[in-house]
Formats: structure tokens, C-alpha cells, sequence
């Protein structure tokens, strides 16, 4: 495989050393089985530590992945991950800390938290999984579902506008930024490994089928027929480049996105834009290729892979610094001149 | 010229002003020098919920009360002796307190015609100049033109010039009662080390207000209160929040574990998250979190991870926190949650003080969720609930709820404080993999029902735990209905349990053969202390139980309470404790309810139990 452990050798564990014994019961079919097989996989390539790493989740059907993580987990409350995950972590800054969340946890009931998450920018890698539906209250439209949603709650249609998760994450000034989703298990683990490494809050939101209540909902990017013209992968200092047979690509025209051909001689692959991950504002403007390909036309790809990564400092990193930085200064406390304070008389 | 002091027992002053005129500064400044004189003391801070009401309205009075004395004293005074007023609205607001024949110190710039109008005096009527303060002693003190005079020389503004007004106040209070300016010198130049001009100012100030009370003809009498009798020791003066911080800070370091603190600012608690902050040299760690939600989840993280884990609130707080409280509980993690209360429901009375969130914590949560509830008594006494509330979350494995309240929090007194190696250390014990082959079983428990605490990164422990219910022993998620009444159960016991391990009930005034029991929990001490401790005087056959454990209650407390034919229960909130007793051990108890915002006063509950002590019934 690909990416190897640090000295170089090929992990001996395996995908299956990391599962528990317990039934997983998501249904038949879920994106979620992908997800859970190539987070295992990675952990065994990394040869992470089992007793180190954590898995934090909220509520919700893919909140259940901790109970079939063969490491320490918390199956928490509805929403309350990342808050959860951060006392955990500045409690014990050396955990490996995995928060696993949905589109209804982390950006309808938990989207407070995961805004100031973000903003902080603790070293954990943040997984969410976007089926754009309420799974496990049976069917109801979610925060990341498309406007007109017929469903249980919606029986004439969703009003509401859908949240872009990523972009949401720019505007939390997010220090890492990225796309992936189950049904392409080689980019997933690609970019979960990438999530691991990055120093920071890692974003990273998997597009995830949910066969039941909202199936086929990212066919369009994943599937053969149509995800060559649907969907970008970047990487970075490449152009952005897409299409069957690479026919297309993206130039920057000012700030506007233009989908250019590349056959017809117009434009050379000189004349695109060159991904580059640190740079903040094209990352805002990935982000901001959000149409969907079933009902807009033109449009412009969804982008898979790193949109945006920058490093930042941690606020654990900075807390442990301002911690030090006290002791150095006041000395290492003293309980009894702390008690008695400033002013003191005897009584005879 | 020689002025005598005169002595006196007891003295309550209220200092009352603007909300920006420094009442709760010059109140404090005065207590800790009071408290330095080795009198008792007990002080009551009143303040409006606006930072800045609008000037010189009624709306916009803080007031400050302090009663001090030569003998001990626990209530900060029901009617006050001075009333020292900066404007009219300060003495409009509180002249129905002064009592008769009382001193008012009124500074005259506060009753101008602008600041009349705004206390709703009529046209043309100042209280000053009728004769509607005939009977008090009025002294009047044009204390912004003096402070400005003194000031004259000053590179400072108006407004900063103007701010030192408080000083002025202070310093012939200072004299007034026969003491010296070194405390308030000392504080002076710690605070202002930076601003040379404002630390000038304010000594001036505070030297002018002395000697104007030194020359000046018009008083001729000083007074002197004597110290108190009180323990041999070394003491300080202490607010309950402080008290919180200290004993949360002693609890670390006596269990060994660094303090997390995760907390959302909110009045009246917002204090600890301050005073915790500053700790840092002690290993603290406090996270100001998003909202209320977040500061208890992270709390939930930390206790995971093997802090010392504590989050702080008021009574809107609990309620959000409530989901949360119970994955505590259903995690069986050990922290704490204090909860400041204060006027309620909703967000009610924000400075003011209430009793009325015992309910909430003893109930406040879906499904059967029992937790322990300890409460604390005054000032000092949230340092040694605060340890004994880290104790039995760290040694039973579960959440605890101490709740203090907003006169406790900014109410202060001296503290005969104690040695840190006098202090017990707090035992805990993180579960290590065994020799034994057998697998690691999270929910295994002791013979007091407490399961393990096995914390992320420890070999060989990796467990899962969740809000779901939990299966006996493995933890495993069960839906087994056998399974869940058990698990219940045991819940419930493991919470009983705990009062094998903390003390039996005792008598706090007077002798269990007593007729009447006056049966209180957290800031009503004082009032009942003092009530109490005069009828005994006066041949009373009455008792005080004060309780600090309100859930469990302590396994004596039936018996004691059945010895008695009559049970009064006062409480600032309608009637809490007294639902509890009557549903925990199925009798009749009187109930003194007063729900104003205010503490009791020692008057009308001594009344009310007089009334009950003479009848036959």
C-alpha cells in the first residue's frame, strides 16, 4: 500500500484487528459499512496505537461507528462531539481523537459547536458523514438537503435553503478543509490519512449513501455515467482538470470559475487554475462550487479532495503554553499562600 | 481636638449609590479593614442586573451591606444603622430600612434638581431640605465639590476626578470608626502600581474624606467596635465564590488530578470561571465554552480523560445542561456542577438570590436519574463543600450537584482558614489491566456499586461508553428490559449508598428534646443561627439543623427529625425542602417561605417562629 508506517515497513495489523465484537447494525447496503471498513484499514496501515486513540461521536446513525472501533470511544449526546472531544483532549492533549458526526449532529443540533470547534482548532480529525437525511428518526429531510425534499416532515416539499457544510467551515476559519466520499474507498482512506496528519482540526465531510431514506443522493457524483463530468479531484499544484478523458477544465476568470474546453485548442492546461491548498481564497471559491448537477445547468464540479489546509496554532498547544508560562512566572502554586490570600490577622 | 470614640456592639451600615458610583468597592474596601479590627462581620451586596441602569434612576441603586460587631455575627443586618446615600434615589430606595433615630451621610451633589427629578421626589421637594427626615441624624457632605477641590491640582479629568468620589466617602468612614487608612493604602497601590496619577488621586481622596471628619466641627463623636469572640487563629476575610475557587484548587491538589473547569459566563457564578482563570500556576485549566451545553460536555471530556472535572452555572444553565447531566450519570464519571442559584424561573431575578433550583437538581432530568445534591451554608463554608464535593464524585463515580447561592457567592466573612497539610487527601484510583486473564468489564462494581475509571490511553483498557443503556457489567449497549430495571436500581442504590460515607446529622444550636426544630439547608444559616441562638437565650426549647447533604440526606436525619413535634422549615423559594421531607419521611412540617430576592431577616422569622413556639397545636 501507498502510505506506510514511519519506519518504513508494512503494517502487519489489518482492518479487522481494529473492529470489536459487537453486530453492526447499521442497514444492509449504508454508505456507513465503507466508511467503517477504510477508517479500520487506515488505522492498521498507521499502526496506530489502540489504547491511544479515541473515537467521540454524537447521535445519529453514523454516531454508533465508535461501538465498533476496537479502541477507547464515547457514544455522547446529540450534538455535543466536538465539545465532548475537546474536554477529552485538553484533558489529554496525546490522544489520537477521532469525532465522528452527521449532517443533522454537527450542522443542525451540534452547529454551535462546530463552529467555534473549528475556530479553535484542536488537534482532532473530524469525520462528517453527509447523507443530506435524518436516518435514524426515519426520514426526514436534513440541514444539507436540497431545497423541495419530499419527506415525512416535508410532505409538499423542504423550504429551507441547505447548508454548505465546507463553506461553512471557511467561514469558522477551518485549518483544513476536505471532500471525500464511501463509494470511493481509495480516495477515502487517502484522505483520511491526510486528515490524520494535519496539525489542527481536520474537517473532513464524506458523502455517504443512505440506501433507505435518501438513496442515490450522491449518484451523481458517484456513479460511472455521469461523476467524470460531475465531479474535480484536486491535488495540489495541479490544474484543475476534469471530464472524461480529461477534456475539461477550470481557468479563473478575476474570481469567476469558468469550465473551459481543453480539446478544441482554446485553452491549454496552461491557461487553468493550479490547485493550491494553502491558498485561502480559492479554497473559499471551491467551496463554493456547490450546484447541483441534477437540477442547474451549467455547472461547475463538485470538488473532492483537500480544498484548504493551513497550519495555526492549537488551543491545547496554547493553553499547555499559558499554563507554563504561569508556572515560570508565579512559580509552581502554593497551596497554603493561596488559601490564606493577600490579608490575614490573628486572633489571640 | 479630642473627640472620644464611643463604643458599640453592632453596627449595620449601607453604603448605597448610582450603580456607577463604586458602592460594591467602597463596601468591600471598608469589610476587609473591618474584618482586619478582628470584628465579625457578614455582608450582603445588592445590585441592580443593568451594569450601568440609567443614572440616578431607582432602577439604578446598588447598595452594599455590611453588619459588624464585637460579638459574632451571621446575618448581614435586617435594618441598618447608617445609610450612607450618594443620591436621592439611594435614599428613597432604602430609608424604609434605616432604622429610627438612624445616621444618614447623604452626598448633597446627589440631590440636585436633575437627581430629585430622576428618584421621582415632586417638584420642588427635596428630602434634605423638608422635614420629612426629622428624627435621623443627617449629616450632609457636599462630597463631589470637596472631592473636585481636593483634586484641584490633579492632571486628571472631570470624570476620572469624579470617580474618586467613593474615596472620599471611605476615608471619613474610616474615621468615623476610630481606624487607620493602611488596608485601603496597601490595595490602593497594588491596583493603580501602573497609573501614578489615579493612585495619587485616590490617596488624596481618601485622605481628604479622614480629615474632613477629623476637623470638621459638625462630628463630634468616633466609634469603636471591639473584635469579636472569636476561635484562636490566623483568619481572612472571604466571599463564597473565592471560597469555591479555593477549595475546587484545594481538591486537585489533594486528589492529585489537574482541574478542568469548563464554564459559560452567567450572574451570579461567572466569579469562579474569573477567580479559576487566574490559577493557572496551580495546573487549572479553564475553558470558556460556547454556550452552557458545550461547558458541560467538555467537562464530560475532561472527566473521561482523567481531570478533576467541574463546570459552574446558575439555574438557567442547569437547565440546559440537564441532557448532559445525565450522560454523566449514565457514563458514571465523576464531576462536579455547581449551580450559583438565583431569582428563577426563566431568567428571573439574575442578581438577585433564591433557594429554588433544589427541585431541579434533585429531579431536573429525563428518566430516573438520581445524583447527589450537596448544598453550602455561607461564604466559608464552599471551601470545605467544595472538596467534599470532588470527594464523593471522585470516589462514587458520579456527577454532584453543589448548589451555593448569589448571597452566599457575594456574601463575605471571616474565615479561620486552615493549614493545606490539615487537609485530607482525596484517594483515587484509575483502573490498571490486571494480571488475571479475564477481560476488562467497565461496568464491574465494588461493594459500594462503583464501577472502575479507566481512562483513554491506559494499556489494554480500551472500552466504549455511550448514552445508551448500558448492560450489567460489560457496558455493551442492552435493551433488555430485565437489564434496564436493574441497571436502575443500581443506579439509585450507588447514589443511597453514599450515605454510609459521609457524617451522621448533627445538631447545629440547641438540644434534640426540644420541642421545635427549625430545619434549614444553604444560605439560610445565618438568619437561623441568629434567631435560634436568641430564643435559647430567651428559654426556648428549640433546635437548629442546618443540612449540607440533600441527597442522600444523612442516614440519621429521620430519627433526629422524628424526635421533634414540630418541624419548621424556612427557605427563600416556596416551599422545596419542605415537599422533600414530607415525601422522604411522610410528616407534617411548617413552612416559613419568602420568595423576594432577598435573604430573610431575622426579624420576621424570629416572629414567625415565636408564633408557633407559643401555640399548642
Amino acid at each position: 500500500m501507498s502510505t506506510l508506517p514511519a519506519n518504513g515497513a508494512i503494517s502487519k495489523l489489518k482492518a479487522k484487528d481494529y473492529a470489536t465484537d459487537q453486530d453492526v447494525r447499521w442497514c444492509p447496503g449504508c454508505g456507513d459499512y465503507s466508511i467503517l471498513k477504510q477508517v479500520q484499514s487506515v488505522l492498521a496501515e498507521l499502526e496506530l496505537d489502540k489504547d491511544n486513540t479515541v473515537f467521540i461521536s454524537g447521535i445519529g446513525c453514523s454516531s454508533r461507528f465508535p461501538y465498533y472501533m476496537d479502541t477507547y470511544g464515547m457514544h455522547s449526546i446529540h450534538g455535543r462531539a466536538p465539545a465532548v472531544a475537546t474536554g477529552l483532549k485538553l484533558a489529554n492533549p496525546d490522544l489520537d481523537i477521532w469525532m465522528i458526526t452527521g449532517d443533522g449532529d454537527g450542522l443542525s443540533i451540534g452547529g454551535n459547536h462546530l463552529i467555534h470547534l473549528l475556530r479553535r482548532n484542536l488537534n482532532f480529525n473530524v469525520l462528517l458523514f453527509n447523507n443530506q437525511i435524518y436516518g435514524l428518526t426515519k426520514g426526514q429531510y436534513s440541514p444539507t438537503s436540497e431545497v423541495d425534499k419530499k419527506t415525512k416532515s416535508t410532505p409538499f416539499g423542504s423550504l429551507d435553503h441547505p447548508i454548505n457544510p465546507l463553506a461553512l467551515a471557511m467561514g469558522a476559519d477551518a485549518t483544513f478543509v476536505a471532500r471525500s466520499m464511501d463509494r470511493d474507498p481509495r480516495h477515502l482512506k487517502e484522505m483520511l490519512k491526510r486528515s490524520y496528519f494535519h496539525k489542527g482540526t481536520a474537517l473532513l465531510e464524506i458523502y455517504q449513501n443512505c440506501n433507505i431514506f435518501n438513496d442515490g443522493a450522491f449518484f451523481a457524483f458517484s456513479e460511472k455515467q455521469s461523476r467524470a463530468d460531475t465531479t474535480i479531484y484536486l491535488e495540489h499544484g495541479k490544474p484543475l482538470v476534469f471530464g472524461s478523458e480529461n477534456t475539461k477544465g477550470i481557468r479563473l476568470d478575476g474570481f469567476k470559475p469558468q469550465v473551459v474546453p481543453l480539446k478544441d485548442g482554446t485553452y491549454t492546461l496552461d491557461d487553468l487554475w493550479i490547485h493550491d491548498e494553502k491558498d485561502l481564497v480559492k479554497g473559499q471559491l471551491l467551496t463554493r462550487f456547490f450546484d447541483d448537477p441534477r437540477t442547474s445547468e451549467p455547472y461547475l464540479p463538485r470538488p473532492f479532495g483537500v480544498l484548504y489546509a493551513t497550519e495555526r496554532p492549537c488551543y491545547e498547544e496554547m493553553l499547555f503554553n499559558q499554563i507554563e508560562y504561569s508556572i515560570e512566572q508565579l512559580g509552581a502554586g502554593d497551596l497554603d499562600k493561596l488559601i490564606a490570600g493577600n490579608t490575614t490577622w490573628e486572633i489571640q | 481636638m479630642n473627640k472620644t470614640a464611643l463604643k458599640q456592639e453592632e453596627v449595620t451600615i449601607k453604603f448605597a449609590g448610582d450603580s456607577g458610583d463604586g458602592m460594591q468597592l467602597t463596601g468591600t474596601l471598608f469589610t476587609n479593614d473591618t474584618a482586619l479590627t478582628g470584628s465579625d462581620l457578614a455582608t450582603f451586596p445588592d445590585f441592580p442586573a443593568e451594569i450601568r441602569a440609567p443614572q440616578g434612576t431607582l432602577a439604578g441603586v446598588s447598595g452594599f451591606q455590611l453588619h459588624f460587631g464585637s460579638k459574632r455575627i451571621f446575618t448581614p443586618g435586617d435594618e441598618f444603622d447608617v445609610l450612607v446615600a450618594m443620591n436621592a434615589a439611594a435614599l428613597k430606595s432604602n430609608l424604609n430600612r434605616l432604622k429610627r433615630n438612624g445616621t444618614i451621610i447623604a452626598s448633597t451633589d446627589g440631590f440636585d434638581k436633575k437627581n430629585l427629578r430622576l428618584a421621582r421626589y415632586e417638584e420642588g421637594i427635596s428630602p434634605l431640605e423638608d422635614d420629612s427626615l426629622e428624627g435621623y441624624e443627617v449629616y450632609e457632605m457636599p462630597v463631589t465639590k470637596l472631592t473636585r477641590e481636593c483634586l484641584k491640582g490633579s492632571s486628571l479629568g472631570m470624570k476620572e476626578k469624579d470617580r474618586c468620589k467613593n474615596m472620599f466617602v471611605l476615608g471619613f468612614l474610616y474615621w468615623r470608626y476610630s481606624r487607620d487608612l493602611q488596608s485601603t493604602l496597601a490595595y490602593l497601590n497594588l491596583k493603580f502600581k501602573a497609573k501614578p496619577e489615579v493612585l495619587d488621586a485616590n490617596i488624596k481622596t481618601l485622605k481628604a474624606g479622614y480629615h474632613y471628619g477629623e476637623t470638621t466641627e459638625t462630628f463630634t463623636t468616633t466609634y469603636k467596635v471591639d473584635p469579636a469572640p472569636m476561635k484562636k487563629g490566623v483568619y481572612r476575610s472571604i466571599m463564597g465564590n473565592q471560597a469555591l475557587v479555593l477549595g475546587l484548587v484545594t481538591a486537585s491538589q489533594k486528589s492529585g488530578l489537574p482541574l478542568f473547569y469548563g464554564s459559560y459566563p452567567i450572574t451570579p457564578a461567572s466569579d469562579i470561571l474569573h477567580g479559576l482563570a487566574a490559577h493557572k500556576n496551580f495546573g487549572v485549566k479553564t475553558f470558556q465554552a460556547e454556550d452552557e451545553i458545550a461547558a458541560v460536555c467538555a467537562t464530560i471530556g475532561a472527566a473521561y480523560g482523567g481531570n478533576l472535572a467541574v463546570t459552574g452555572t446558575s439555574g438557567p444553565g442547569i437547565a440546559l445542561k440537564g441532557e448532559a447531566m445525565g450522560l454523566g450519570l449514565m457514563l458514571e464519571l465523576p464531576m462536579v456542577i455547581v449551580n450559583v442559584q438565583r431569582g428563577g424561573p426563566s431568567t428571573g431575578l439574575p442578581t438577585k438570590t433564591e433557594q429554588a433550583d433544589l427541585l431541579q437538581a434533585m429531579y431536573g432530568r429525563n428518566g430516573d436519574s438520581p445524583l447527589p445534591v450537596i448544598a453550602t451554608k455561607s461564604p466559608s463554608d464552599c471551601f470545605d463543600v467544595a472538596i467534599e464535593a470532588c470527594r464523593i464524585a471522585l470516589q462514587h463515580m458520579t456527577p454532584v450537584i453543589l448548589l451555593s447561592d448569589g448571597y452566599i457567592a457575594n456574601g463575605a466573612e471571616p474565615w479561620k482558614f486552615p493549614k493545606a497539610a490539615e487537609i485530607d487527601d482525596i484517594k483515587v484510583r484509575f483502573e490498571q489491566v490486571s494480571d488475571e486473564p479475564a477481560a476488562f468489564l467497565p461496568y464491574q462494581r465494588d461493594d459500594k456499586y462503583v464501577r472502575g475509571w479507566a481512562i483513554p490511553g491506559t494499556k489494554g483498557l480500551a472500552h466504549r461508553l455511550g448514552g445508551l443503556e448500558k448492560e450489567a457489567n460489560t457496558g455493551n449497549v442492552s435493551y433488555d428490559p430485565a437489564n434496564h430495571e436493574y441497571m436502575t436500581k443500581i443506579r439509585q442504590a450507588k447514589i443511597d449508598e453514599i450515605a454510609n460515607f459521609v457524617p451522621e446529622q448533627e445538631i447545629d444550636n440547641g438540644s434534640d428534646e426540644s420541642e421545635v426544630l427549625v430545619l434549614g439547608w444553604g444560605s439560610t444559616y445565618g438568619v437561623i443561627q441568629s434567631v435560634v441562638d436568641e430564643l435559647l437565650e430567651e428559654g426556648q426549647r428549640i433546635a437548629h439543623i442546618h443540612l449540607r447533604y440533600l441527597n442522600p440526606f444523612p442516614r440519621n436525619l429521620e430519627t433526629l427529625i422524628k424526635r421533634f413535634k414540630k418541624v419548621i422549615i424556612p427557605e427563600i423559594n416556596n416551599g422545596q425542602l419542605a415537599r422533600m421531607i414530607r415525601d422522604r419521611f411522610n410528616i407534617a412540617v411548617i413552612q416559613y417561605n419568602k420568595i423576594q430576592g432577598v435573604p430573610i431577616s431575622k426579624s420576621e422569622l424570629k416572629y414567625f417562629v415565636q408564633e408557633i413556639c407559643s401555640t399548642d397545636k
